[in-house]
Formats: C-alpha cells, structure tokens, sequence
C-alpha cells in the first residue's frame, strides 16, 4: 500500500510544479465561469424553476463545474493521456513486469494529479465565483462529507473510463477516433454543456443514467441537496459504476499482460 | 577572405534567482570577448565544457540569438539582422534535437526542405541522391521520424543540413549518442563533403575522436573566454601534461626508485611511472636499466582527454 | 519586407500542403476524424437548442437568430482556428528547443509556427457551424441583397481574422511566460462561447469591454445585429456592424506589433 501512497505523492509534487500552467487553466475557468453564468441567469429569468434549479443553484453549478472539470478530467487528464502512449509506443511492457498493479499505479497517478487540481482548479474559480455571486454551500457536516465522497467517486468513474479507452491501444492501432468518441459522450451527458436536469424527455433520462452523469452531474447534485433519490442512492449509483468499471478495468488488464506477456507485445 | 568573423563578442544574459522569497538578478557572461575568424573549407572543432559558451556562440552565428555586443559577420553579413537571407547559406544539425518533421516520412522532410531553400529540382535530385547513397538512407525515406533510431535520425538530420549546398555547416553534438560504427560513417561523410565542397564546418562536440578525425583546427573556450586555437598537434604540445613510461620488469617488485620520475601504478611485473614532459625520457631508461632487470619499456603520449582535463582545470586567474 | 509579406502566402502554403497530404494518407481515419470534430463543435448548439425545449426567447432572439449567432461565432472562430490555431503550440516549442529550428530557415519563424502541424480535421468546426447557418437562414426572414450579402461574406473573413489576431495575441504572450498556452483560450474559446449569445444579455460593462477593449463584439454581434435589422446596443449606431473590417485590420496591426516584440525578446534572452 505503501507504495501507491508515495506514487500519488510524487504525482501530486509533479502537478504542483507546473504554476503558470495552472494559474492560467483557473484564470480560463474562471472566465468561462463568469460567461456560464451570463448564461444561465438569462435562462433561469426566462423560465424560473427550469429542472427543478433555482437561479441560485444554477450558479452554483457553474463554478463547481468549472472547479471539477480538470480534477474530474472530463476532457481527459495528462496522466491516463500518458498511459494511452505509452501503451501505444508499447513501453507499458516495462510497466507490466513491475511487481507493482497496473490498475493500482496508474490509479495512484491519477489521483495524486487529480487532488492537486482539485485544490487549486478547483478551489481558485469556485473562490471568484463565491465572492462575485451568491453561491449555494452544504449546511451541514454530513453534506461535505458526503460532497468529499461524491467528488472522489466521480474521479474513481472518470478514472475508469479513460483507463478502458488508453487500454484500447492494446487492440486498435489508431486510438484517435476512440479518443474522441469519448470525449463526446463525456461532453454530452456529463453536464459539461448544461446541466443533465435541463436536458428535457427521454434525453434527459438516458443522461441521467450514463457513467458520465456519475462524473459531473450527480457529485454537484450531492452539494446542492438537488439528487432525485437523495445523496445515499446518488452515492451508490457511483459506487455502482465504479464497480463494473473497475471489474472492466481489471479484466482489460489481465487480458492485456497476457497479451503481452506470451506473445511478446 | 575569411568566411566567418568575430570582433569582440560578448552575450550576456540576466539569470533570476530565486531563494525564499527573495529574487535576485545577476548578469551572466555566457560569451565574453570572443574574437576569431574561419577560412573557406576550415574544419574546426570547437569544444569546453558544459555551459562554456559553445551554444550560445553557434546561436549567435546562425543569427538565432542578438549579441549584446561587438560584431559578426557570416559569409559577408550580419547574421541576426539577415537572419532569413543567411539561413540559404549554412546549414545546421542540433544532436539532442531534430530539425525533421516528427511525424512525417523521411521523404517529406526533406521534399519540403527542397521548397523552403528554393533548391532547383535537379540539383535536389542529384544531393539526395548522393546523400542517400552515402549515408544508406535507402530503406529509411517512407519511415516517420519519430520511428527512425537515433543514429538514422542524424543521418537523416545531418542529409536535411546540407541539401541546399550551404557553405557553412554548424553540428552541435552530432555523434553524441551513436554507435562506433554510425560514428565513423559520419565522420567519413563529413570528411568526404568538405574535402569535395570546401564546405566550411563548425563542430561542437565532447567526443574527442570527432576532433581527431575531422578537425584541422580546434579552438577552446571556457567561461566564455577562448583559451586555446591552433591545430590539434599544438594543443597536445601546449599542455604541460605529464607523461607516461610503462616498464616491464623480469619479476614483481615493490615500487623502482627512479630520479625524475614517480611510480603511479604497479600491476605485477610492470610499472607505471610519470614525469615530466620538459625531461628527456632517455636519462630515466638508463637509469632503469642500470638498476632493474628491464624486459621492455614504452613511452605513452599524454591523451587528448588529459590536456583537455588539464585545460579547463581552475587556474588563478579565473 | 514588402517581399516577404509577398512571399508569405505562398510559403505557408507549401508548408501546410505537407500536412494536409499526409493526414489524407489515410482518408478513412481523416473522414472520422473531421466527423468527429464536427460532432464535437456542434455541442454548443445542442446546447441552445435544448435550451429552447424550454423557452422561446433568450434575451429577446428566437431559435433562429441564436442559431445565426452561434453559426457565425463557430465559424470565425473554426476559421482562425484552422489558419493560425498551431500557433498556440509556441511556448511548448521554446520548451523543448524546436523553435530554434524554425529561426535557422529561410522561412519566417510566424509562417512556420502557425502551418506546423496543421490540421485538416479542424475544418469540421467551420463545417458544422456553415450547416447550422443555412439551417438559420431557411428559418430566417431576410430582405437580402447584393450589399448583405457582402456584408456578410466580409464580416466573417473581419471576425476570423480578429480570432486569429487574438491567436497570436496569446502566443506572443507565451514569449513572457511559457507555460501560459491555456491563458489565450479565455478570450479565444471563451470568446466564442460569449459571442454565441446576445452579448446584453452579460451586461452594459461586458458589452462596453467587448466593443472597445478586447473587441470581441465585432467578431459577429454588430454584423449579425447589422443583419436582423436590430438595434444595437449602448445607444451605437447600427452602422457599427459594418466596422469589423477596420476593427480587424487594428487587431492585425496590434498582434504584429506582439509577435515581433516577443520574437525580439526571445532572440536576445534565448530563452
């Protein structure tokens, strides 16, 4: 266990070194923050109430957005981006004969970059958009430690989702087009375009139960007090798809060293 | 006509620092009065070590990098503020880093070279063709760049340099991490297109056997400052690096007592004794002889690595 | 000078020729690619028209007229993108050491960090948003003539090269400060998410900011307002939508001015 701990560590320290990099990623969200919420204060004018979000929870969603998109990795992050080279360049043959889990150190990377951006592209926007609007925040104990759980679920989520699609190197020799299809669908139902309560009918219900509602919508439900089924069925509906996305992960992996393993690459 | 020219060059740079919360500016002599000239067809190797100076001066030749002052002239013109007109005229090589196309076959690399340099298509045709077959690039102009190894990229590198005839030809480190066997191909090549194009070339390296093979003329720089320039034999000669005797002995003996020399090394019957390069050796061989029972005996000239050694050892003044 | 300004288009052809021959090396993966970043833009209009399940009007604009806005916000800003995008890739190269290599060719280092990498499969976000336009205009009633319809060709060339000034703007800034790629991407893609919408809607002091400090609001609001017959904002004349040109030939000026101080500066610090 030690080791994962030191591998998120050093990942973190990586991530802080790169200061003007981040301080320029949370000035461009906080600017977005600031057009997101010209926005969406026209609409929630327009149609008080608009899916169950008053103006006040619409703004709130607007900087909790722009604070977990980079944490969260919604468009994906550098690390599992460096995972998927590697695999492609075939170095993760040096990877697999660690005596360490692949899952588990990559994991352990990602998690070490997503804690850093999360304190600061997420804290510096979210900071801005607190003190220039007037922002919704859990009232009680229990809300934040159910919005600490709920943030770090949806890293786990989004973690397993750009693991599977780096691993499909393993298989398909151009990964772009992969690549890319998951960043649409994360932009899609994430609630990166707008929140999956305003997506109306059967779209809205289709969102609403994809992963990538795990990831984004869902954990800024938790701090609004706004889940449908209450935060403990928001909580498991995660928990759910981490489940089957790490079980995925897993058996991708497995499969994976034995490919590489006995046919040599 | 010289076709390179330096009068008094200096280029300094503000190096910011940082301790706590305290920044500090100090100003860096990266070059500080170098002054030299280059004849057509020269090859000159220009060596020191780490952060002597040698980048920032080809830098500066090849008008990437404004001196803070004195002047320069490359083939007749300022090279930074003709920077476009000159960049026809010299060709460059970067070891650490490619000045191909990552992502693309070999082939374009150079095909869009051809355009950029205004190269008449005959003329291209005939170069490439020359390259290919000199540098064996043959099987490698459909591979992208990123797959070639490091050896078949500079040789791609070193072709893409030269394509447009220029006269002058800077390699900053072009052999650094070969094979022997790439090495001594690259070196015949370059060999071969000086002596058949006198062009001119400037040869940063830390491989010393580049220096032996290629240059006529090498010239040293330390702290920005040259400390040496003349032929490679006037460099070995100018140091007061000691020399080797190596004796072998008909038995294994404790270190030989011998005026003028000092034993450095035993190892079994032979020994290794230093002394001095302004004392004859002859004096010391009669001495031995009279004394030991000597089997053979054989004088080793200093290296160049041990003059160099020597060279940027600190000295007073510095 | 007057020869190298001559010169230029010719050389930035070439050297994005390169690329676009050996994206269409592989045309399957180059159609997928091109229809994925079609895909991928168009978001924001599904977002619009989600919006619009719910309402009618959004700051006084129907359906129809948000989808002009956001077509010729896309559109500029797919244009410049696709032209000068790569250029934001500057402070990387100075990290790594390849803009060197661009400063010891004949070929001026703008041309080159600009074409370098060039890719083809950015036409997708001018592509969707020319979709999204004839879409707006087939619900549109415009009174057209030959004049609006010059009006339009040549406020859309105005808006892209006042994208592709910003561009620029951006890269000359990762001169100062390397790691600052992202910084441009406020008033790029952030500027074309703002002009998607009807800029009152953010404002009198955004519109103030956006028509005269960073002029985002000639990019296709005035022109677009010049169009529909609206009236435009702050008390401005509704001739201001026929200034973009100017407005764009000041961006050009002030970029250049940008370009050439960093590329100044980097040539005498090297670094």
């Amino acid at each position: 266990m030690g080791v994962y701990w030191a591998i998120a560590v050093r990942s973190f320290r990586r991530f802080s070194t790169y200061r003007i990099a981040t301080a320029s990623g949370a000035f461009t969200n906080t600017v977005f923050g600031f057009i997101l919420c010209g926005i969406y204060l026209t609409l929630w004018h327009e149609r008080p109430g608009l899916g169950g979000y008053d103006a006040s929870d619409a703004l709130t969603f607007v900087w909790l957005q722009q604070g977990l998109l980079m944490p969260v990795g919604i468009w994906g992050a550098t690390t599992t981006g460096e995972l998927g080279e590697r695999v492609r360049s075939g170095e993760i043959a040096v990877d697999l004969y660690r005596p360490t889990h692949l899952l588990l150190w990559w994991l352990s990377v990602d998690l070490g970059r997503a804690m850093f951006q999360l304190v600061v592209r997420g804290g510096a926007p979210l900071l801005v958009g607190a003190f220039v609007f007037d922002l919704k925040f859990p009232s009680s104990p229990l809300t934040w430690l159910a919005v600490a759980a709920g943030v770090f679920l949806a890293i786990l989520v989004s973690f397993g989702i750009r693991y599977l699609v780096a691993l499909s190197g393993f298989w398909i020799t151009d990964t772009r087009g992969m690549e890319q299809l998951a960043l649409v669908l994360s932009t899609f139902f994430s609630g990166m375009i707008l929140p999956l309560v305003v997506f109306p009918g059967a779209i809205g219900d289709i969102a609403r139960a994809t992963p990538w509602a795990a990831t984004m919508q869902v954990p800024i439900d938790i701090w609004l007090g706004r889940n449908p089924g209450g935060t403990g069925s928001a909580l498991l509906f995660q928990l759910g798809w981490i489940v089957v996305l790490l079980l995925g992960a897993q058996l991708v992996t497995s499969v994976a060293t034995r490919k590489v393993v006995i046919q040599g690459g | 006509m010289a076709v390179i020219e330096l009068t008094d060059v200096a280029r300094a740079f503000t190096v910011t620092s940082r301790t706590g919360l305290r920044r500090t500016r100090r100003e860096v002599r990266a070059v500080d009065g170098l002054s030299f000239s280059v004849e057509p067809g020269e090859v000159m190797g220009y060596i020191g070590p780490n952060g002597a100076g040698k980048s920032t001066t080809i830098k500066m030749l090849t008008g990437i990098l404004v001196p803070s002052s004195g002047t320069i002239r490359v083939a007749g013109v300022d090279p930074s503020r003709h920077r476009l007109k000159l960049a026809k005229r010299i060709g460059v090589v970067f070891g650490q880093r490619t000045t191909l196309w990552w992502d693309l076959p070999l082939k374009d690399s150079f095909a869009v070279l051809q355009k950029m340099y205004d190269v008449p298509p005959a003329r291209h045709r005939e170069n490439l063709a020359t390259f290919v077959e000199l540098l064996d690039l043959g099987d490698l102009l459909d591979v992208p760049v990123r797959q070639l190894s490091l050896g078949q990229r500079m040789r791609g590198d070193i072709a893409a340099a030269l394509l447009h005839d220029p006269e002058i030809v800077y390699l900053d480190e072009p052999t650094i991490g070969l094979d022997v066997i790439s090495k001594a191909r690259l070196r015949e090549f370059l060999a071969q297109i000086n002596a058949d194009r006198r062009t001119t070339i400037i040869l940063t390296t830390h491989d010393l056997d580049d220096i032996e093979a290629l240059c006529t003329r090498v010239m040293v720089i330390d702290h920005g400052h040259q400390i040496f320039d003349g032929t490679l034999d006037g460099l070995k000669s100018s140091q007061s690096a000691p020399r080797t005797l190596v004796v072998d002995l008909a038995t294994s003996l404790p270190p030989i007592e011998v005026v003028g020399a000092t034993v450095t090394k035993v190892d079994g019957p032979r020994q290794h004794l230093t002394f001095p390069p302004t004392t004859s050796a002859a004096p010391l061989l009669a001495q031995i002889a009279a004394n030991y029972p000597l089997v053979d005996l054989s004088v080793a000239e200093p290296t160049i690595e041990s003059v160099i050694t020597q060279l940027y050892a600190p000295r007073p003044s510095a | 000078m007057v020869e190298r300004v001559l010169r230029a288009p010719s050389q930035y052809w070439m050297l994005i020729m390169m690329w676009i021959r050996s994206s269409m090396a592989y045309p399957a993966s180059f159609v997928l690619m091109l229809f994925s970043s079609m895909v991928l833009t168009v978001m924001d209009f599904v977002a619009i028209v989600l919006m619009f399940s719910h309402i009618s009007s959004f700051g006084g604009f129907s359906l129809a007229e948000m989808a002009l806005l956001y077509a010729t916000a896309s559109m500029t800003l797919g244009i410049a993108d696709l032209l000068t995008g790569s250029i934001e890739r500057v402070g990387e190269r100075i990290r790594t050491g390849t803009f060197d290599v661009y400063l010891i060719r004949p070929v001026p280092a703008f041309l080159q960090t600009t074409a370098d990498g060039f890719a083809l499969r950015r036409l997708g976000r001018p592509l969707q948003a020319l979709v999204v336009m004839v879409f707006a205009f087939s619900r549109l009633d415009v009174d057209w003539t030959v004049a609006r319809g010059i009006v339009l060709v040549v406020s859309m060339i105005a808006g892209s090269v006042i994208f592709g000034a910003i561009f620029v703007l951006g890269a000359a800034f990762q001169f100062l400060a390397v790691d600052s790629a992202e910084l441009a991407n406020s008033f790029t893609y952030g500027g074309q998410t703002m002009t998607q919408y009807p800029l009152t809607v953010f404002g009198k002091e955004i519109v103030r900011a956006v028509t005269f400090v960073v002029p985002l609001a000639f990019v296709n609001y005035y022109p677009v307002l010049y169009l529909l017959d609206k009236p435009a904002p702050l008390g401005l004349p509704s001739w201001i939508g026929l200034l973009s040109p100017l407005v764009a030939v000041v961006m050009v000026a002030l970029a250049s001015l940008a370009w050439r101080g960093g590329l100044r500066r980097y040539r005498s610090t090297g670094s």
